[in-house]
């Protein structure tokens, strides 16, 4: 494996104009904000399984915009299922992308079960995902940037990188500010009662 | 059917706070108002595999600016403990209707240690709970915990008695 996982995040993540963004807890979340902290980026800290099926709610409730969860592959082995009840959904605008290093980077790199053959992107494509594929190139990243924003979903990517140990990037932890900062960004003045007001138009 | 009357009075209640997303474990004690949910063009209805996805699906929603509601049975709460950290952390507003097994009148002993824990594991993780022991009171609970939840950024939940879903047996589940 040759991709260098800070690399391919800010790659994919170039010029993501009014892309909605979920990050997976760990590595991804510091991946995400080493490409640029943003509003509009909810990075986890926890609920480890979850990333997929917080990205598909956001999906279902904002069906104009893109969404893209970034998350790792021990976060998605630990919530498997939301593979198959995306595949159920089928929402267009949604768009899953493990970064894939084979471990768990946290804990130690101990092995996870991608690094045994586990095939992520084979079960996505078996759960129903319209567009599913194991990326292990630099020169397909481009290409993966302007499906997530283009192509009819749900979209499944898994992008082999290096096991590598980086800087630590922490975004902000106080989850009521992210939560809040996010749907601001999104919704404008939400009112007390959480009612939807007219989104802001994407610049 | 005992259940009828309840489940359409939630609907209603559902539809008027605003609900657009119900996330789901099937019980049969929720089949009507699955059904009454999947017949509803306004409601997008997400059957899980687990209910722990069902937070995930809520909290999503919740920053796209949609209100949901997970329904389960009280075994599923065992599946979601680790994920109600993310719900109080961020106070994200959630709202789940429980139905009890493992009560009077269960038939599988298996059930049992999960629903006498239920309570005590939902007041664990920062859910506040109220239970109901009879089908008129529920409407009236989900109204109010609704606006509790959605207005005060809090994660509820109702616990349905095991008697007022009145299952006694593997065929009278069967024929629910």
């Amino acid at each position: 494996m040759t991709l260098h996982r800070r690399d391919v995040v800010a790659r994919l993540l170039e010029k993501r104009g009014a892309l909605l963004l979920v990050a997976g807890l760990g590595s991804t979340a510091w991946d995400i904000t080493a490409a640029g902290d943003s509003d509009l980026s909810f990075p986890l800290w926890g609920a480890m399984g979850q990333a997929a099926m917080i990205g598909l709610g956001l999906a279902l409730a904002q069906p104009k915009r893109r969404v893209l969860v970034i998350t790792g592959d021990g976060e998605m082995l630990l919530g498997l299922g939301a593979l198959a009840t995306i595949g159920v959904q089928q929402p267009p605008n949604l768009a899953l992308v493990v970064i894939d290093n084979e471990r768990y980077g946290e804990t130690g790199m101990q092995a996870t079960h991608t690094a045994h053959g586990v095939d992520l992107a084979a079960v996505a494509k078996a759960c129903g995902f319209r567009s599913s594929r194991t990326f292990r190139y630099r020169k397909d990243i481009a290409k993966l940037r302007g499906d997530i924003h283009r192509r009819t979903g749900p979209l499944f990517a898994a992008i082999k990188v290096m096991e590598e140990t980086l800087p630590l990037v922490l975004p902000p932890h106080d989850g009521v500010m992210l939560k809040t900062r996010f749907r601001r960004a999104l919704l404008g003045n939400v009112r007390e009662r959480g009612t939807k007001v007219p989104p802001q138009t994407p610049s | 059917m005992p259940s009828r009357g309840w489940a359409d009075e939630v609907h209603q209640e559902l539809t008027a706070g605003g609900v657009r997303v119900v996330g789901y474990v099937p019980d049969a004690g929720h089949k009507r108002l699955i059904e009454r949910c999947h017949a509803d063009r306004k409601m997008r209805v997400v059957p899980l595999t687990t209910e722990e996805e069902g937070i995930g699906l809520a909290a999503g929603a919740w920053l796209g600016g949609e209100r949901s509601v997970l329904l389960m049975q009280s075994s599923g709460v065992g599946n979601i403990i680790n994920v109600l950290g993310m719900v109080q952390v961020c106070r994200f507003p959630l709202v789940m209707v429980v139905t009890m097994r493992g009560e009077a009148g269960e038939f599988n002993p298996w059930q049992v240690p999960m629903g006498e824990a239920t309570a005590r594991v939902l007041e664990a993780m920062g859910v506040t709970v109220r239970r109901v022991d009879a089908a008129e009171q529920i409407a009236p609970l989900a109204r109010q915990s609704l606006r509790s939840a959605f207005e005060e950024n809090s994660s509820q939940a109702i616990l349905v008695a095991q008697r007022v879903i009145g299952i006694k047996s593997f065929q009278e589940q069967r024929s629910q």
